[in-house]
């Protein structure tokens, strides 16, 4: 039977379309997109998409991240080259480059408790309009947001995010999209790839139809528009 | 002899114990993984439950890292999440306690540690582990560098969250958030009360059982 699935997908491999080129994705990006990027602590980021990003030359980017790198480096880099406008980011602790320009003005950036914003971005790949939290009450992140009394209890309601683009990493990818994490470098990248129009994915691993077993799949292939293999 | 930092690290690891699941932040808290007893698991809010011994050699990957981005080895009955998961486990009560380092705390037990004026770090996961753990024990040394206050009256940098700390342990005392007030619980050696409260803003309240912090 095994066997009769992957004669059946290999026969029909160019039907699904998804591997594609550096070059088709890089034509991809433009200027004034919404960017999701996955990955946490610059550990296992999607380094190959976001240098497809920067040789794309979009500017006035706004990109969704836990973080923002290090200076010049990944997300760093189109930070330093001054092609970001804005970023909603929970962390800039490891990178002083995007605090300074967020306190020149350079770049607008909108601070994010974690946990909300993770949940944000899920709602965006899950046809929800935003989440309630009891997370930053009490503090600069409840500010311009409504305030929702559920069972006598107050929660913030946070609204979801979706982006144009979604660039994330997984350790495996099979043909149809089904991915695949291993560790800590699961992090954001299952929730951002699912959260916008286009979502690319980077593998460190192509695999065939049904070498990932069902039940390892992470985010099913139904999510993934284009693999950089 | 401990340095400061190793000092208050090995103090706030008396707070666990076995079975809990804890997430330590990046600096001095991290240090209290050095000092925890068997059968205690730390959470990193990246996505695992069992943080492990530090990776070298061959054992360093991308795929298992904390969030300062040490490799790690995971220990044995580890379990791998999303950062939704991750976040679900925090903001549920799930977490035993949280360790985290502060810039100021208030005599309510207000937490500032994400933002000075001059400078936005951004509050990671701090929020949420602040709202959601069922301790949250701020770790850090008594002062500023230069002798400035971090205990204060009122949080003059935007906060963490409100009235979340229980317990501040420094490398001079231990001091309890209670309704009434802060309570001096432990003190270093050599130290008196007085010497504490020159250097915190609110009123202390001395325990009666005041104890010494054991050296």
């Amino acid at each position: 039977m095994a066997e009769k699935i992957v004669k059946e997908h290999k026969d029909r491999r160019l039907d699904w379309g998804k591997v594609r080129s550096r070059e088709e994705i890089i034509s991809c990006f433009h200027d004034g997109q919404i960017i999701a990027v996955g990955g946490q602590a610059g550990c296992n980021a999607p380094w190959r998409l976001i240098d497809c990003l920067m040789d794309s030359g979009a500017k006035h980017l706004t990109i969704y991240s836990i973080d923002c790198h290090d200076p010049g480096i990944g997300i760093g880099k189109l930070i330093r080259a001054g092609r970001v406008d804005r970023m909603v980011t929970t962390h800039m602790g490891t990178n002083p480059e995007a605090s300074q320009r967020m306190l020149s003005g350079e770049m607008q950036v909108e601070l994010a408790p974690m946990g909300s914003f993770i949940e944000r971005v899920r709602c965006g790949g899950a046809g929800l309009g935003g989440v309630l939290t009891k997370t930053g009450l009490g503090t600069v992140v409840e500010e311009g947001k409504q305030v929702i009394t559920v069972k006598g209890e107050r929660y913030l309601l946070e609204e979801a995010l979706h982006a144009d683009v979604a660039i994330t990493r997984a350790r495996r990818a099979d043909l149809i999209g089904n991915l695949a994490y291993r560790g800590t470098g699961t992090a954001s990248h299952p929730i951002m790839a699912t959260a916008a129009d286009l979502s690319i994915v980077e593998c460190d691993l192509l695999c065939d139809v049904a070498e990932i077993a069902p039940d390892e799949v992470r985010v099913p292939g139904v999510y993934i528009d284009m693999i950089l293999a | 002899m401990l340095d400061n930092r190793h000092f208050i690290a090995r103090r706030a690891a008396q707070y666990f114990k076995v079975g809990d699941v804890v997430n330590l932040g990046i600096g001095i808290p991290n240090l209290c993984a050095e000092y925890t007893e068997k059968g205690i698991m730390f959470e990193t809010e990246n996505g695992l439950i069992g943080v492990g011994d530090a990776a070298t050699d061959i054992m360093v990957t991308d795929r298992f890292c904390d969030a300062g981005s040490n490799p790690f080895v995971p220990m044995p009955g580890s379990s791998v999440f999303d950062t939704a998961y991750s976040f679900a486990i925090i903001r549920s009560g799930r977490m035993a306690a949280t360790v985290l380092g502060a810039l100021q705390v208030s005599a309510r037990g207000d937490l500032a540690n994400w933002a000075t004026p001059n400078r936005r770090f951004g509050m990671g996961g701090a929020m949420d582990l602040c709202n959601g753990a069922r301790q949250v024990i701020v770790a850090m040394e008594l002062t500023t560098k230069d002798g400035g206050k971090k205990i204060v009256n009122e949080c003059s940098f935007p906060l963490t969250a409100e009235r979340c700390v229980d317990h501040i342990v420094t490398e001079q005392c231990v001091i309890d958030v209670t309704g009434e007030g802060l309570v001096l619980k432990e003190i270093r050696q050599g130290k008196t009360p007085e010497d504490i409260q020159a250097q915190v803003e609110p009123r202390l309240i001395v325990a009666d059982d005041l104890k010494a912090m054991e050296e």
